[in-house]
């Protein structure tokens, strides 16, 4: 893997007594949190879903937190410096839009219908193969992409710190197995919110002395133009009615491509974000969960692209193809040129916190979808609920471990983290599809559910090969996420269509409080813009104001 | 809210429901204490270390006394989490209040 595959001293940061004071109080602080979060835990529910008792603020920052994992950061500070703003399609086309949709109108089926995980919908809307093809997709998944996580967070501590790699994805995988086992989804979830913080304060001081640095924003957008980057990387739309800009990507590949299946796909379907709505405590919590996730999320990019727009100012040379001064050591590079001991030791911790806070995301969405909708669905079925608990920790222990295997695995290859990240953002592509056809079209019935979302995720899957292959061309490995993901989404939808005129529909009485139109309560249009009691928590109008702002945020960086 | 739906009752969903009422969730503790405490004790190392900066810290960053208004700001951060927490302490409410919050949405 290119990343941090620095040797030598070159990111090497000079961490003194402190900083390692800072960073160990962290440690102890999340194991803390989950030894105390034990005994708040007394029945399955409470391990896998928080008991359903979370508050939406917690919720919601946890929600976004999840996504934050460092890969994230370090990614999207490494794409600031490679495309300037453009990157920020990722966060108000590419996130806010999904994010809303998911608070407002899919979140009372999910919450409403009771179910403890989206392959459970699944089951419930459609058939037990398709619940079962999507809980061992995203269960297989999951270990893989907390096993990268692993290494990702080894690769870091090497560059940056000079640990050795056995070590750090020792010591990694141990403190997040710790706090999983002993407190469940409850110590995920404080420790996501714990760890929102902890980033932002050990990012903002790069971006504050980057920019007394260059002069302040003027001064940066300033040194842009004049860089290699030039005037192009300051828009955001402009030069998108071609693919002549620096994403090489025109409106309608970001629009649709990104902005609708992509993004869609990624946060209203995938369950290791699901579940942190799940786990609040009534309708209207899960409903602002995503919503509230959503409003920092428009402004995250302060600690993200704009840093990735210093690095490509300050730091000559960035932009390597090989050693130190790839994009992806935008923000390490910064951290060791303009902080001094102390918040440095805040900002490696806010890194490390990522990336253990990312991989408990995935861990506790494996360890819930293998207990739920694999053993308990398919192998034990009437256990007292001890018995699930117990498996609930077992399946703990054994995902991290092979997630520990996968790491090792992922060190043996070059460049892993685009592969698997394209690929599962793919196999989340047809899944909304299904999704979407099966919460609106009551028709569609329990067999078009499962060839949808297979056929669909082999379509994707096709095409993803064959690009490997070589056989078919694209631009970047962007491109082909963009019209792979289109495939599949069209593959389903057809499929979905084509199947349901050849089969039976399922009974309307099986369908009640799953599909739009079909519902008690929850569900129904007036539901759905139903308000809380009082304005400032009504999940419409908040998420009306973060797609407003949003826009308006696009206006300066036209 | 099942009997609201009419749909068949699933065997998981429902037993679901049941571990709702034997749920120890309550005795969670709050999370607004634990970020409190953290950023107060961060707040106050890297203030500390802020007050006693060397010119070469200084030089790094840009001029800016980084770690003395980064430290404050910590300080204040976990400050105003732990009042939060002592002006609004949480009743986490039992499970049964959790049921009828739940389905309160739907009535209207």
């Amino acid at each position: 893997m290119y990343l941090f595959a620095a040797e030598g001293p070159g990111v090497r940061l000079d961490l003194d007594v402190f900083d390692y004071l800072i960073l160990a109080i962290y440690f102890a602080t999340v194991l803390g949190v989950g030894f105390a979060a034990r005994r708040a835990i007394s029945t399955s529910a409470d391990f896998f879903l928080s008991g359903r008792s979370m508050p939406a603020w917690v919720t919601g920052l946890a929600f976004v937190s999840a996504n934050l994992g460092a890969l994230e950061i370090i990614g999207m500070a490494a794409n600031g410096a490679q495309y300037g703003l453009m990157t920020l399609h990722y966060y108000w086309i590419g996130a806010v839009p999904a994010m809303v949709f998911l608070g407002i109108v899919m979140m009372p089926f999910y919450y409403g219908s009771k179910v403890r995980s989206v392959p459970e919908f699944l089951r419930l809307r459609f058939n037990r193969p398709t619940h079962l093809l999507n809980a061992t997709i995203f269960a297989i998944a999951q270990v893989l992409i907390a096993g990268v996580n692993l290494y990702a967070l080894a690769l870091i501590l090497d560059a940056l710190l000079g640990w050795p790699l056995w070590a750090s994805i020792v010591v990694g995988a141990a403190i997040v197995l710790t706090y999983i086992t002993i407190g469940g989804l409850s110590s995920a979830i404080y420790n996501e919110v714990l760890q929102f913080f902890v980033i932002i304060a050990g990012l903002l001081p790069i971006t504050i002395v980057g920019l007394v640095k260059v002069g302040g924003i003027d001064g940066l957008f300033d040194a842009v133009r004049d860089s290699r980057l030039g005037d192009a990387a300051l828009h955001t739309w402009q030069g998108t009615a071609g693919s002549d800009n620096p994403l090489g990507a025109n409106w309608i590949g970001i629009v649709f491509g990104l902005g609708f299946v992509l993004s869609f796909g990624y946060w209203t379907t995938n369950f290791a974000e699901v579940q942190r709505a799940l786990s609040a405590k009534d309708m209207s919590a899960a409903r602002r969960t995503p919503i509230i996730g959503a409003f920092p999320k428009l402004i995250i990019p302060i600690i993200t692209v704009i840093p990735g727009l210093i690095a490509i100012v300050t730091v000559k040379g960035l932009g390597a193809k090989t050693g130190d001064l790839t994009y992806n050591n935008s923000i390490p590079l910064l951290m060791r040129d303009l902080l001094p001991n102390g918040v440095l030791g805040v900002a490696v911790t806010g890194l490390v916190a990522s990336f253990m806070a990312g991989m408990a995301a995935n861990v506790s969405g494996f360890n819930t979808v293998f207990t739920y909708d694999l053993w308990q669905s398919y192998v034990r079925k009437d256990r007292p609920d001890d018995y699930y608990l117990r498996v609930g920790r077992i399946a703990t222990i054994a995902g991290i471990v092979i997630s520990i295997g996968t790491a090792f695995i992922a060190a043996g290859y070059d460049n892993i983290m685009n592969y698997i990240q394209a690929l599962f953002s793919l196999i989340n592509a047809p899944l909304f599809a299904t999704f979407i056809v099966g919460m609106f079209w009551k028709r569609m019935s329990a067999w078009a559910g499962f060839w949808s979302l297979l056929l669909g995720t082999l379509s994707s899957l096709t095409l993803y090969l064959l690009y490997l292959a070589d056989v078919a061309k694209f631009n970047s490995d962007l491109e082909e996420s963009f019209w792979g993901a289109g495939l599949a989404f069209g593959t389903a939808v057809v499929v979905a269509v084509v199947v349901t005129l050849f089969t039976r529909p399922k009974p309307e009485s099986d369908l009640r409080g799953l599909v739009y139109g079909l519902a008690g309560g929850a569900t129904s249009g007036e539901a759905v813009l139903a308000a809380d009691r009082v304005w400032w928590r009504n999940p419409a109008l908040l998420g009306a104001i973060a797609v407003v702002l949003a826009f308006l945020l696009y206006i300066p960086v036209w | 809210m099942a009997e609201e739906l009419h749909r068949p009752d699933d065997e998981f969903v429902e037993q679901g429901e049941d571990l709702e009422k034997r749920s120890a969730a309550a005795r969670l503790f709050d999370v607004r204490r634990v970020i409190g405490g953290l950023f107060v004790v961060y707040g106050v190392i890297v203030t500390l270390l802020g007050l006693f900066d060397s010119g070469t810290d200084l030089e790094k960053a840009q001029g800016v006394r980084i770690n003395l208004w980064m430290g404050l700001s910590m300080l204040v951060l976990g400050g105003l989490f732990l009042l939060w927490q002592w002006w609004r302490p949480t009743r986490v409410p039992s499970a049964e209040e959790l049921r009828s919050a739940g389905d309160r949405p739907a009535e209207h």
